[in-house]
């Protein structure tokens, strides 16, 4: 789901950041869980989009509970490391698993006309797991994004790739990075980040040019 | 002060004492870091404490290894608001590793193999708090959680906590680490809820 909220003296932020979300009970119980933005900067607003866990405390009150017009606190925005600055030099290659899609899609989001060249490789289950489908497919289609999906369950009919866990041939592209390396930018869940890591260390990205993010029920 | 979030009540609760300000329990182990995971073989790995004037002392995993061992059982806290209670480590403290180490330095900036380096008060080392950790839960400490050696100071936001770490480095002046530049608290007191500058 996503929650869009309008922030009074918002100081603004950067794709890739995230921010902490704190509920207070009237006993003054408070939960505080971390979402990462999901879109650039416009104004006051900050978009995010929150994955539903099961039996979460603070996402099932989001989805369940708030209403248009509740006030919720938020705390950032907080992260300097994973995040693509607009005018920052060089390629960049995002490298998504499941809902670790939504801090890269802040900075897909977040390009313009001059912007270089961005891959986006996102892992999912099968189609139906997706997130910003249209959204994805309408960027693919039209302008200087690449993005190339990893059904690791099932896959749609006719994809060419067979299903299976993300793997060195998804990481490559003909005529993309070549002389001029990306940096690379891995968000997802443990096991997901930790492997595609490892495969891009072992294509020969440097590892300074890696930034991870983990993604999770229990991971910001 | 916090406003009342409408309709939230939470969770049921019996307040655990031993749980920090803003922290929830986890029962699994979540894994964060800021890049691959470094491998470093136990033939290649060395740890080195390097003092204000230069002098460098280093061990080897053998070295480490024949130096005594203490397994503690201690809370982490993490700054993504996870606590887990009751964890069991293994390794050497770190009064033992500063034994023979003349310094004046009031602070450490900890260097790990991978780049990452985070910046505590020497004082924060001694005396029982602070441990090279090279086993959890009973078995050798695994790669993504900072092994083949990470710190263990688990009075602090676990951060602090660097894994595959490779060397301490003593100084007179504070210098902040890798995430303490980057918005982060300068010491991290979970207690205090010291999560980031201002805190």
């Amino acid at each position: 789901m996503t929650l869009v909220l309008d922030v009074d003296g918002w100081p603004g932020h950067l794709p890739g950041q995230h921010v902490d979300v704190r509920l207070t009970a009237p006993d003054g119980y408070t939960a505080t869980r971390s979402y990462s933005v999901s879109a650039p900067e416009r104004a006051n607003r900050v978009e995010l989009t929150v994955q539903r866990v099961p039996d979460g405390e603070v996402s099932g009150f989001l989805a369940d509970g708030l209403a248009v017009g509740d006030a919720v606190r938020l705390r950032g925005p907080v992260g300097g490391w994973f995040v693509w600055r607009p005018g920052q030099p060089g390629p960049v290659l995002l490298v998504a698993g499941g809902s670790g899609v939504v801090p890269v899609m802040a900075m897909l989001r977040a390009r313009d006309v001059g912007s270089p060249p961005f891959r986006l490789v996102y892992s999912v289950r099968d189609p139906d797991d997706v997130i910003y489908r249209d959204e994805l497919a309408a960027i693919a289609a039209t302008d200087g994004a690449d993005v190339h999906l990893v059904h690791t369950r099932r896959a749609p009919d006719g994809d060419a790739r067979p299903t299976g866990r993300l793997r060195e041939t998804d990481l490559v592209a003909a005529g993309w990075g070549g002389d001029d390396p990306p940096t690379c930018y891995v968000c997802g869940p443990t096991g997901f980040v930790e492997s595609a890591a490892d495969l891009l260390v072992g294509l020969g990205h440097a590892a300074d040019r890696i930034r991870t993010e983990r993604f999770g029920p229990s991971g910001p | 002060m916090d406003f009342v979030t409408r309709g939230f009540q939470g969770r049921p609760r019996g307040r655990d004492e031993r749980l920090p300000p803003g922290q929830y329990l986890t029962g699994d182990f979540p894994v964060l870091s800021a890049g691959p995971t470094p491998g470093v073989d136990h033939d290649e790995w060395e740890l080195w404490v390097a003092t204000e004037d230069g002098t460098r002392h280093t061990w080897s995993w053998q070295e480490l290894m024949a130096l005594p061992a203490e397994t503690v059982t201690v809370d982490i806290h993490c700054v993504t608001s996870w606590s887990k209670l009751d964890t069991e480590w293994r390794g050497v403290s770190l009064d033992t590793l500063l034994a023979d180490v003349e310094t004046a330095a009031d602070f450490a900036l900890v260097h790990s193999y991978g780049g990452y380096t985070t910046n505590l008060p020497l004082e924060d080392l001694l005396d029982g708090q602070a441990w090279v950790a090279y086993a959890y839960d009973g078995d050798d400490l695994r790669p993504e959680h900072g092994g083949p050696a990470r710190l263990l100071v688990p009075h602090l936001y676990f951060w602090k906590s660097a894994k595959w770490v490779r060397g301490i480095e003593l100084m007179l002046e504070d210098s902040p680490g890798f995430w303490e530049q980057l918005g982060y608290h300068d010491y991290g007191d979970p207690w205090r809820e010291q999560r980031y500058q201002g805190d």
